[in-house]
């Protein structure tokens, strides 16, 4: 009875807080005119991404043979490729693709290095040295380098691409939250935890990551937008994922070669990346004052 | 202070080292024979097996790394492009210095740029010119910098006629890659050390330095901008560390004949030995570069220095008091 009471109060105050600090953040984003800005931007290219079939106007893999590589025209908004692919409905079905690579390409990345980082943080001694220096290895190579390097080991295609794309920034983030932790290793409810003999790997997942995950969460928004452009560079660079797929990067690197014949071929794919990857800035911008307790008033 | 450099470079070693067995392992692994790759589909059998003797690649694989690394660390033989069959490090000597020339410039045009606007936005903090340079700052570090060079090119190249769009010569063949390293590279800059300012703009000694009556460019450049270097420096160091790899992308959209578009071919040829060779090289340099920071550190910041001292000196300190 006594135990089921102290379960009652201890369970309420800490439910309430939690979605109150959820809520505060969110209102904190509204509050500041860019970071709702990008918050609508991205909302939109989310619907835009799930409505495809409905909004694009022509197939995204349709040749038309009588209107190749045609400017911005009333039948065709953006133009058409050098295959007579309507750009405007492969911009709209690529954005399943594009916002599916930053998305999954920096939560991979966020999640890998969450455990390793928990990890080395958590249990310390030899596995954390051990840790530790294979992020000083990988991060010995740089970055682009890594990440082409990987492409080309691994070949061509989503999930390859994928990978390539996430590895490289783990190791970042692995010191990033090791850092945190550290700082956090001494505290009492860490302690209290162990006390009544809990579970390893829940104290590091359910009640140390909470506490020091905030940072990387505004990594983790920031690094969507750098994915993005990481992958429209690998496929410049003739790695990654390749014409005819439709995906914002690839459609710019085909664009290339006709450079002089059609210019708008490159501008639209260009813009597009841009803008979304704006909106992305702005709203981890926000995200990151929102969530400083430093700035809360 | 000397033993803790001594320390730092034997460190730095290892982790050059272990990233030479990583990338030679990764390279290893590659699916596909390169002897094939290279000899192409007519090739018989008996060929192909005379090529893989001849581009060392018969033995098991902990033999081959041995003698990679052997190679590599002791005789400093940097090996023999599989593709074009001249040795690798003749031809890094030659492209090298372009590349260290464009990055060179474009680090210090964008910091140049970058750091004043930097300082201006946090001082002018929340005013419209501050806002402006974070919008601009933000728009310009969503924008693919491949993408930008290549409006450049249709601008200033083919519309205009006024530059060459590629290729190395003169003077002017430079100003484009520049312009477009420049336009990618300041905002990051300019971030970083407004967020580094503002930081140190609420220090108490700062207030303290406004209150003697000091004039406030004085205040600006003596007490707020050294105490607000770290983050730079880091910066600085991390491009440093970076050059090749952001001179990848610009060396292949401007046809510049430098170290990232060899490293890039080599990729698309499967020629290994070259791929293996410069990223050691670019890990070694990267290793350097970040010893430089850390030590620069010690300069910048007089506590840190004080630490790298108090940390060698302690056993001798310890034996002194125990004399005494």
């Amino acid at each position: 009875m006594q135990k089921a009471e102290v379960n009652t109060i201890d369970a309420i105050p800490v439910r309430r807080k939690k979605e109150s600090q959820i809520v505060m953040i969110f209102k904190r984003i509204l509050r500041d005119r860019g970071a709702t800005i990008g918050l609508i931007g991205i909302l939109f290219f989310v619907f835009v991404a799930i409505f495809a079939e409905q909004l694009a106007p022509y197939d995204p893999y349709t040749l038309d043979i009588t209107a190749m590589l045609t400017g911005p025209s009333r039948a065709h908004w953006m133009g058409t490729d050098e295959l007579g692919r309507d750009v405007m409905s492969r911009l709209i079905y690529g954005t399943r693709y594009s916002l599916a690579l930053g998305v999954l390409g920096s939560l991979m990345s966020f999640a890998c290095a969450c455990v390793l980082g928990c990890i080395a943080g958590y249990f310390g001694k030899w596995i954390e040295s051990l840790i530790m220096r294979i992020c000083d290895v990988m991060m010995s190579i740089p970055g682009t380098l890594l990440t082409i390097i990987i492409s080309a080991v691994l070949g061509s295609g989503f999930f390859v691409t994928l990978i390539a794309l996430s590895f490289g920034g783990i190791f970042n983030q692995v010191r990033m939250l090791r850092a945190q932790i550290l700082r956090e290793r001494g505290q009492e409810y860490l302690e209290a935890a162990e006390a009544y003999n809990c579970k390893k790997t829940k104290i590091m997942f359910i009640h140390l990551l909470p506490n020091v995950v905030s940072p990387l969460l505004v990594n983790l928004t920031m690094g969507i937008s750098g994915t993005i452009n990481a992958a429209a560079t690998l496929s410049f660079l003739g790695l990654g994922i390749q014409p005819p797929t439709p995906e914002w990067g690839a459609m710019l690197s085909g664009g290339r070669d006709y450079l002089r014949n059609c210019p708008t071929l490159i501008l639209f794919p260009g813009l597009v990346i841009m803008i979304f990857c704006w909106c992305v800035n702005l709203f981890g911008d926000g995200l990151r004052d929102a969530m400083d307790p430093k700035l809360k008033n | 202070m000397y033993r803790y450099v001594l320390k730092r470079l034997l460190m730095s070693l290892v982790v050059i080292l272990v990233a030479a067995v990583l990338i030679f392992t990764i390279m290893n692994v590659v699916p596909g024979d390169p002897a094939a790759a290279l000899l192409g589909d007519d090739a018989t059998y008996e060929e192909i097996l005379a090529k893989r003797q001849a581009m060392g690649l018969d033995g098991p694989f902990m033999v081959r790394l041995g003698q990679y690394l052997y190679k590599f660390f002791i005789k400093w033989d940097f090996g023999t492009s599989w593709f074009y069959g001249t040795p690798i490090i003749n031809e890094v000597a030659v492209r090298l210095p372009r590349t260290v020339f464009i990055s060179l410039i474009n680090l210090f045009i964008s910091l140049a740029v970058g750091i004043p606007v930097g300082i201006m936005a946090a001082l002018k903090r929340g005013k419209w010119q501050d806002r402006g340079v974070l919008s601009l700052a933000m728009l310009f570090q969503a924008i693919p910098s491949f993408w930008l060079s290549m409006e450049l090119i249709l601008l200033f190249a083919v519309r205009l006629k006024w530059l060459p769009a590629s290729g190395i010569g003169s003077w002017r063949h430079y100003i484009l890659p520049i312009i477009s390293g420049l336009l990618g590279g300041w905002c990051g800059n300019a971030r970083t050390t407004r967020q580094s300012m503002l930081q140190v703009m609420r220090d108490d000694y700062i207030t303290t330095a406004r209150a003697k009556g000091l004039p406030e460019g004085r205040v600006i450049i003596h007490h707020m901008l050294p105490n607000a270097l770290m983050p730079i420096i880091t910066m600085v160091g991390g491009a440093i560390g970076g050059i090749v790899g952001g001179a990848l992308v610009l060396e292949r959209t401007f046809s510049i004949p430098g170290v990232g578009t060899y490293l890039l071919s080599a990729v698309n040829n499967r020629d290994y030995p070259v791929v293996e060779t410069v990223t050691i090289l670019l890990a070694a340099v990267n290793a350097l570069s970040m010893l430089l920071v850390d030590l620069t550190y010690g300069f910048v910041d007089p506590r840190i220095k004080a630490q790298y001292v108090s940390s060698t000196n302690k056993g001798r300190r310890a034996v002194k008091s125990a004399k005494s």
